[in-house]
This record gives C-alpha cells, structure tokens and sequence, in this order.
C-alpha cells in the first residue's frame, strides 16, 4: 500500500521510510509562524523555557490582524513581538509598510516550497498547502513548542481525494470550486482528514485561485487541503526565485489508501453563494430567488485578496457605480498586491466606482475593525467564514462568494450574479 | 479525577467565533476573556453557569479559528469540561494543551439535557447522568496524549526534548 502527499511529507520530515494514517510521528518543522493575535502566547512559551529559538530563519511573525493598531490593547500586542523580534534580532518580521497578510504574503515572498512541513499559529495556514507543502494550524502553545524545538506532533491523517473534472464556467473560479465542495461535504466533512485535490480541472487552475481553495479546507473541518505540484507550480515558484533545485516535489502513489473518493463536474458549477451561517449553506447563483438586500461588501482576507482577486473586481466595476448607502471596503492582502494594483489603475476603477480602499489587514473578515457591520446589517464578502458575529454583531448575516458576485452585488445593491453586470 | 456539576446543552458547530468573539482578542487575559465566554450563542452563559458545570454540544465543537483564547475562556470561566459528538481538530489539541479536559461521546451528548447534574470520572472516560442514571462511554484518550498529560503538558514534553 503506497502514501498520500501529505503521508510522505510526514514520513520524510520524520525520518520514517513510511507512516500509515493514525500513526503519531514527531516531526521536523520548515516553517513555524504567528500573527499578533496568537504570537504573545507562543513568545511566552518560549520565554517560559528560558531557550533560544530553534533557528531565526525558520520562523516569522507577522503582524496582520489588527495592525496599524486599533485600540492600545491591540498595539501592547504588537509591542510584545516586536521586542521578541529585537531582543532575539530576527529576520522574519514585517513593519507596517511591509506587512500583509500571512497567507498571502509567505507565498508571494516565496517563502512555502512544495515538500516543507509548515505549522502557523492561524487556521488558514491550510492555504500553503495549494504550493505542494504539508501545512496546517494550531494553537498558540503548539507553535510556541515548534518555536523552542523545531519539532511538532502530528497524527498522520487519512485523505479524501476530490477530482475535479470538465471546464470551469465564465466567473468560475477557485472559491466557486471550495464553496461548491464543503457545500457537499459540509464543515465536518473532512474532519482530521486531509483534502486532496486533483484532476484536470486543478492542472488548469491558477496558483491564486489553488491557494483560495486550500484557504478553505478548514472550514470542511480539514487538517489540510494539498495539490501536488506541476507545471504551474514551478512557475509560481521561479517567479520568486525559487530554484527547483530548492525544494523536493512528493506526488501520492498510485496505489495510495483514501477514505474516500469524490468526483466533481466542473462544468455543473455556477458562482456560489455561502449563506448565514455556516460555509457549508452554499448555492448556486442562480439558485437564488429572493431579492438579498446588502449594507456591505467585502473584498480581501486571507482567502480572496490577492492580485487576480482585484483584477477579478475590476472587471465588474469598471464604468459601474456602488448601489445608494452599500459600503464597498476592498483590502488588498499585501503591499506588493497594493502597488500593483495601483500600477494596473485598479485603485482608479475602485474609487470611481464608489469603494474605500484600505491598507492590507485583516481587519473585517473576523470583525476586527475596519467594517463592522451593525445590527440586523448584512454583508456580503469574499473571506472563509460567516458565522454568528463573525464581522460584527451577532445580529448580523455574512453570505460568502467570489469578488466577482461580491463586486458585482454591491453595485446592484442586492446579491447577483457577475453576468447582469457585465454584459 | 473526577468532576461533578450541572449540563448546558448546545447544538453541532458551535464555533470558536462564538465561544469567544474576535473583538475581544485583543488580549490574552483570561478573566478578561471569560467574562465573553460564549457570549455571542447564549448571553445569559456566564451569569447561570456555576463552577464545575458543563458544556454538553453535539458534533464538531469549536470550529473555526485556532485561537487558544476559546479553551482559555471556558476554563477560565469555572467550566470544568466539555463533552461533544466531535471536537474540530485544532480546538481538541488545544484543550489539552490549556488544560481543559474534553470528552468525545455521542451517546451522552445525545441524551444529556439542559441542567442535568453529571459526574464524570476523567480516568475511566466514564459519563454518570446523576438525574436520569444514565451511565455514557465515551472515547479514550490517545496513548501519546496521556504522556503528553504525564509530562506535565506540552512545556513539560518540550524541555524532555531539548534535554536529550
């Protein structure tokens, strides 16, 4: 019986020739990262043992939830990894200016290669897996441990294997695909396990919308999402200097163990719509008969903020104006996605079009600040979750989609789809 | 060891969005952290919950994020356990790791209702209904977990590791 991808990283990064699913290996980690939320826990962990970090280049702080700061609490913080960052002088820290969002900048800075072992202390650390890595989040405490040790314990997870088939529609793309999935799974779906996806559709997918989708193996319960790496991987990575020479690609065997298979037609998939207040209430856009007013649209996060996710809007903006009192917040997730959106003359067709633009930060998709939306308001947005008080009061409704739905609902005011926008 | 005290019973998916609400993780406080406890899915949690109470929740309980201030803010909060049909895979590691003791169990969670008094005995796993006489099982806890808790926790486990 052979390995799944994510099987023979973790035999690899443990000195096993093989593990099988349930095994408990202790493993070497590439990469232990925290943001300002989860960092001041992990910094204590370490202090508390009174030990260096394992090595300086193979961990990264990176404040990107409430920075710039929003209250005093939030700077104290921030305060906390900066004088870690000094007092034990390391390399791997973004200043305001410099910082984006975790999941979008390690990548785009080319620091995730296919084959590392990655754990952060954030749940959408499943996102790197989209580059051929095995990555996955926990807790504070945990990374605090990878910290001091370089080491992290893991149980070897069982695989489903998704196989994506067919040609995507017009404003198809990788959300369409996730939401589609964990609408047919749900968000225990894949609990422990690891999601794999494959098939003809995902050699076609481009690298922003594979790292949407294993953005959102979490919200399926997943201990990650992982795509084994090809042709567009390696010029993703080459774009970054990243020499194939740096890095070991690991494909599942033919004869690997999954718990299950699941087949999905492409061609079946229209843009999708998550509604309040679980990922999995997803439908198509076509599906939707009522008039779904919105105060607020959303795009950005972890998940949706990347350069083609910009570009995505755009499409739909331009020559097109936000709908009577809709607040549009576009975010772009780094400072290299802002630069060169602002080069491409995005900013001009956003602002035209009616939206604020922010500097990169999480900031509204886990009610943070920077939109938080009132009472009985709704919105929707391109981040990964829509629970109960996830964007503000918990009397309020969060529908999830691609940019495309997103931009184009905040222009007719109501949730559409891109194709009454765009002719 | 054993813990006694009343059930609260919730429903699948509570989140770690509503055991403890982001705009309050702006600090790792836990009394601080525990007055929000669980604020967003029952206002009333923290003025009815008595220490040594319970939660009793049905299937993946604390998805979501990986906040360790979910586990803080339940512990802090006089909960002294959780019983669930299932914990989403971040949250169960972290309660070890925080120290709050969690127990996997369809058959109680099934049949537990609000205010029951329950007892369990954390060492056999075992779940007494001391309102109705129910007795629930509920699943081991792995073998490399039980060393972790025999190491004194993770920080205990680390320093073994960096002394070899």
């Amino acid at each position: 019986m052979g390995m799944t991808i994510s099987q023979k990283i973790l035999a690899a990064k443990s000195g096993a020739s093989k593990v099988s699913a349930g095994d408990i290996v202790l493993a070497d980690v590439d990469l232990a990262f925290a943001n300002d939320i989860t960092a001041p826990i992990s910094i204590d962990f370490v202090k508390k043992l009174g030990v260096n970090v394992f090595d300086k280049r193979k961990i990264a702080l990176i404040p990107d939830h409430f920075t710039p700061n929003k209250d005093i609490s939030s700077a104290n913080q921030c305060k906390i990894m900066r004088d870690f960052v000094k007092e034990r002088d390391l390399p791997n820290y973004w200043e305001s200016g410099e910082v984006g969002i975790e999941h979008a900048l390690l990548p785009e800075q080319g620091y995730i290669k296919p084959g590392m072992l990655i754990v952060g202390a954030d749940s959408h650390t499943c996102t790197h897996g989209a580059l051929g890595a095995f990555a996955t989040g926990m807790g504070s405490t945990d990374v605090g441990f990878a910290f001091a040790t370089g080491k992290s314990w893991f149980k070897v997870p069982e695989s489903i294997k998704f196989i994506y088939k067919g040609k995507r529609n017009r404003w198809v793309g990788g959300k369409d695909l996730i939401l589609y999935t964990i609408g047919k799974i749900g968000v225990a779906g894949a609990l422990y396990q690891s999601m794999e996806f494959t098939g003809d559709a995902i050699k076609e997918l481009p690298m922003e919308d594979r790292l949407t989708m294993c953005n959102m193996a979490i919200e399926a319960g997943g201990k990650n999402g992982i795509i084994e790496p090809d042709e567009i991987t390696i010029e993703y990575l080459k774009e970054r200097n990243v020499k194939e020479s740096d890095y070991t690609v690991f494909k599942s065997d033919s004869d690997a163990e999954y718990s299950k298979i699941i087949e999905i037609n492409v061609n079946d998939i229209e843009p999708q719509v998550a509604f309040p207040h679980l990922p999995e209430n997803a439908k198509g856009i076509s599906e939707i008969n009522d008039d779904i007013k919105i105060d607020q649209a959303f795009i950005g996060s972890c998940t949706n903020g990347r350069l083609s996710d910009l570009q995505e809007a755009a499409k739909v903006l331009k020559n097109n104006k936000v709908a009577k009192y809709v607040r549009l917040i576009i975010i772009p997730a780094t400072v290299d996605v802002y630069k060169q959106a602002m080069k491409e003359g995005l900013f001009d067709i956003f602002m035209e079009a009616g939206a604020v633009i922010s500097t990169p930060t999480c900031g509204p998709c886990l009610g943070g600040y920077m939109g938080i939306l009132a009472d009985g308001e709704v919105a929707i947005s391109t981040s990964n979750r829509n629970f109960v008080g996830r964007m503000g009061s918990k009397k309020s409704f969060i529908y999830l989609s691609s940019p495309a739905v997103c931009a184009a609902s905040a222009v007719a005011g109501k949730i559409i789809s891109p194709d009454e926008v765009v002719k | 060891m054993k813990f006694k005290g009343k059930a609260w019973v919730y429903g699948d998916n509570v989140d770690t969005d509503v055991i403890i609400p982001a705009r309050y993780l702006n600090t790792s406080d836990e009394k601080e952290l525990a007055k929000h406890c669980m604020e967003d899915i029952d206002e009333n949690f923290t003025k009815k919950i008595k220490k040594g109470d319970m939660i009793v929740a049905g299937y993946n309980f604390g998805s979501g994020s990986s906040r360790e201030h979910a586990p803080i803010a339940i512990k802090a909060s006089g909960i002294s356990c959780v019983i669930a049909k299932s914990f989403a895979r971040i949250f169960y590691r972290n309660s070890f790791n925080m120290g709050l003791p969690i127990f996997e169990s369809i058959e109680a969670a099934e049949n537990i209702k609000d205010g029951d008094e329950i007892e369990i005995n954390a060492d056999t796993g075992e779940i007494k209904n001391l309102t109705t006489g129910e007795v629930y099982k509920s699943t081991p806890i792995p073998d490399f977990m039980q060393e972790l808790i025999q190491s004194n926790g993770l920080f205990g486990y680390a320093k073994k590791i960096l002394n070899k």
